[in-house]
């Protein structure tokens, strides 16, 4: 029984440890845009761009 | 004239050093898109920052600010990558959703952080087996040191509903849920203090847990909802030019025009103001907001309103100051009226806590003191009676709805309807009665060419072609209708008469039939059908007059016919000329119909179908339903409709087809028999082990698996309301 205090502390931390993660992830806006996200892990490589019509500063007014 | 574009209302300083702009873009959807948009706005020097948000299908800009970089830049370089955007500036409401539905996630983390640990912490002690009494005292007061805490921060959301209620001297679902949870945990400690066998520290967290899931599923879907209208409201580009000089003007958003300040209006642009025309002459179409769809003609002094639209000639437009007496400031004192009115409706959930909240209540209390006549000790019986709340605690109730609605809203959202309201599916459930608005929502809002068959398609082609040079709506609607693509070179506009240009050695022009010299064959047209408008086209001789009107939605009479088949009474009620709507009434057999009603007349028209005790649907996009659109049980609008009836409308739906609505009645009606059948089950489950409890018997596992049976139970009920047969009209 003397391995219950080693082990339930243990386990309580491990739990603390997955709590502090998810409130981490939370605020770094994680769950945002989960679409997205779900699409960012399969994008393809770079698709070439089409380039910019005009030099941006000439394209004021 | 000089012309820019000012969008600098939208910028945000984030640090002193960088620009921030939030913009909604069409079209994204998939990664590549995202990709594509946010290498393109990178590829800019001085571009610290473009991500896109796919869920919201926003994208967030930032850049140094001692660069040149301006937000119409921005906007330009997205056109070239293929997509529109708009400036966006997030409501308040919106804000709050956002942050809302943040807490809630906090909360729940926390809560199911607790439950686990309790529960790894309480399944020894539900074992049994050799535990001795002091390592069960251990675990449980292991359990407190968890419980505790996370109760105190995650139960938050419902102890401030609860005093919120209390104080204000009402009852809410969440007052009875406060009890149960303070009293199983005091209790519970209690016990713990005393060495005793049972301590439900995992019941009350497990109910937070629960009850958050819901509580987030919930908001989630409002939060949704919010994203898409704010996304709307942003495409639907709520600019006006506006003149900063005395010849030069530049396109600001709307919330930058100030009343007092002078605004172009073009032919064919959408007035963004109210106002008085100060210089100019045109023709006007004020059918979105009165829905008279006969054009008017606009002089110096002539009001017009947000929504009309300028047909023939450019305006310049004072805008108003504070609008007393203007039919504006009447739509929204009656708005006003209406939606105070429709305020007290109950929600479902609340209106089943009225109820069950006394009866558990005086359950627990009859048990107490059944126990004490019985001869138990006043411990006894109380630890009993506190078992008794825990266990009818309304755990699956809580998720019985927000699953539900969750499931459902998806489903419609499929199938092109936006849920405006959080209780709407429970009120478009139980409509009986349909009214529609004509212009604009039995009609298509374009115009389109109704002769089309008879027109040679060479000459459709031509005609096409050259309408794109003008802005005439009329002339729109050709050039939508033979999807002309390329503009012809050198087209001369006549103001007020039409477009000429030279093609293949021949003279083409576009506009009246006296332009053209096709009087009469217009005449012809017109004699058959007084309502469309003409617009002719001549190529050498040879002449064409095209009729063009607003048409019906394509399958309005099919989801007219389904709606009376599901035992729906269908009428129509218009701001429009008598011939108009009979024409609508009769293609589409509709019998109870009535013509040029004025907004309060509207309104009257439907207190007094609610009077004989019906359950009105209002289903109107102009700013003159706005209000009976509040006034009726519930309401829906279409996608082009005006600002202020989207904002007021319940339910908005997509496309070009009526379908949506006989959709949004058959997935609500589905949804409300599962929200029935969930409550039935919740209540019907816990009350399986109230006699249990009240004999005395209700160990914690018992409180654990009820509670988590019935809110499995109800989660998996919910999924069917995913579905709904089908019958006469079909939607996607």
């Amino acid at each position: 029984m003397e391995v219950m205090v080693i082990l339930v502390p243990l386990a309580l931390g491990l739990g603390l440890l997955g709590l502090g993660a998810f409130l981490w992830s939370l605020k770094s806006g994680q769950y945002e845009d989960l679409d997205g996200a779900a699409w960012r892990a399969i994008a393809d490589d770079d698709p070439p761009l089409p380039p910019p019509a005009k030099s941006p500063a000439d394209q004021r007014g | 004239m000089l012309q820019t574009r000012d969008f600098s209302h939208y910028v945000k300083d984030v640090d002193g050093r960088v620009a921030h702009l939030d913009l909604a873009v069409e079209g994204v959807h998939c990664a590549s898109c995202m990709a594509k948009i946010e290498r393109g706005l990178q590829s800019i020097p001085d571009v610290t920052l473009a991500r896109v948000n796919l869920t919201d299908r926003r994208l967030a800009v930032e850049w140094t600010k001692d660069s040149t970089l301006e937000p119409g830049q921005f906007i330009d370089r997205l056109a070239e990558l293929g997509y529109k955007a708009y400036p966006y500036e997030p409501v308040r409401a919106e804000v709050e959703e956002a942050e809302r539905s943040k807490y809630l996630l906090r909360c729940l983390g926390v809560a199911v952080f607790a439950t686990m640990n309790v529960m790894m912490l309480s399944v020894p002690v539900w074992y049994g087996g050799d535990l001795s009494p002091e390592a069960r005292d251990f675990f449980h007061w292991l359990s407190a040191l968890v419980a505790l805490p996370c109760a105190a921060y995650a139960g938050q959301p419902f102890f401030q509903s609860a005093f919120r209620a209390l104080k204000a001297k009402s009852v809410n679902m969440d007052v009875p849920i406060t009890i149960g949870i303070a009293l199983a945990l005091g209790m519970s400690l209690v016990e713990t203090i005393n060495h005793a066998e049972h301590a439900y520290f995992d019941a009350a967290v497990m109910l937070i847990a629960f009850l958050l899931a819901g509580r987030f599923l919930d908001q989630k879907m409002r939060q949704k909802t919010r994203a898409v209208a704010g996304n709307l409201a942003a495409l639907k580009a709520e600019t006006a030019t506006k003149f900063v000089g005395p010849d030069e003007i530049a396109e600001v958003p709307i919330a930058a025009v100030r009343s007092g300040d002078i605004v172009l209006l073009r032919p064919g642009e959408r007035c963004a103001v109210d106002g008085t025309v100060v210089d100019g002459r045109s023709e006007i179409d004020q059918s979105l907001i009165t829905g008279e769809t006969l054009h008017v003609p606009a002089e110096r002094g002539t009001q017009v309103y947000a929504g009309t639209l300028n047909i023939s000639g450019t305006l310049r437009v004072r805008v108003a100051a504070a609008a007393e007496g203007t039919l504006l400031s009447e739509i929204t004192r009656l708005l006003d009226h209406a939606l105070q009115a429709r305020s007290h409706y109950v929600q479902l959930a609340d209106r089943a806590s009225r109820l069950y909240a006394p009866v558990v209540h005086a359950a627990a209390l009859l048990t107490i003191i059944g126990w004490v006549l019985a001869g138990a000790s006043w411990h006894d019986a109380i630890v009993i009676g506190i078992a008794v709340l825990i266990i009818t605690c309304p755990c699956a109730l809580g998720l019985a709805i927000p699953a539900v609605q969750t499931v459902a809203s998806g489903a419609m959202f499929r199938a092109g309807v936006l849920l405006n309201a959080g209780d709407a599916i429970e009120r478009a459930a139980a409509v009986d009665t349909v009214v529609f608005d004509k212009t604009g929502t039995l009609t298509l809002p374009e115009l389109d060419v109704v002769n089309a068959g008879s027109v040679p398609p060479d000459v459709f082609e031509l005609a096409g072609r050259l309408a794109l040079a003008s802005h005439h709506p009329v002339a729109a609607a050709v050039a939508r209708a033979a999807q002309a693509k390329s503009p012809l070179q050198g087209v001369v506009e006549e103001p007020g008469r039409g477009v000429r240009a030279e093609f293949g050695g021949e003279e083409l022009r576009l506009g009246s039939p006296e332009f053209c010299g096709a009087d009469a064959e217009a005449n012809q047209i017109l004699s058959e059908d007084p309502e469309v408008s003409v617009v002719a086209f001549s190529r050498g001789e040879q002449r064409v007059v095209f009729a063009v009107r607003q048409l019906l939605r394509p399958d309005a009479a099919k989801t007219i016919d389904a709606l009376r088949n599901r035992g729906i009474a269908v009428e129509l009620l218009s701001g429009d000329r008598e011939p108009a709507v009979r024409h609508a009434a009769d293609a589409l057999g509709v019998g109870v119909w009535r013509a040029a009603v004025t907004p309060s007349e509207k309104i009257a028209h439907i207190e007094a179908l609610k009077k004989q005790g019906r359950t009105v649907m209002m289903v109107g996009d102009g700013m003159n339903d706005a209000p009976s659109l509040a006034a009726a049980h519930v309401s829906m609008s279409p996608i082009s409709a005006t600002h202020l009836s989207q904002a007021t409308a319940d339910l908005v739906f997509l496309g070009k087809e009526l379908a949506p609505v006989l959709a949004a009645v058959d997935y609500s009606r589905k949804a409300m028999a599962v929200m029935r059948e969930n409550l039935g089950l919740a209540v019907g489950y816990n009350m399986l082990a109230v006699p249990i409890a009240i004999s005395g018997y209700a160990t914690p596992l018992i409180a654990a698996l009820a509670m988590s049976g019935s809110s499995l139970l109800v989660m998996l009920n919910a999924m069917r309301a995913r579905r709904v047969r089908r019958g006469g009209a079909r939607w996607k």
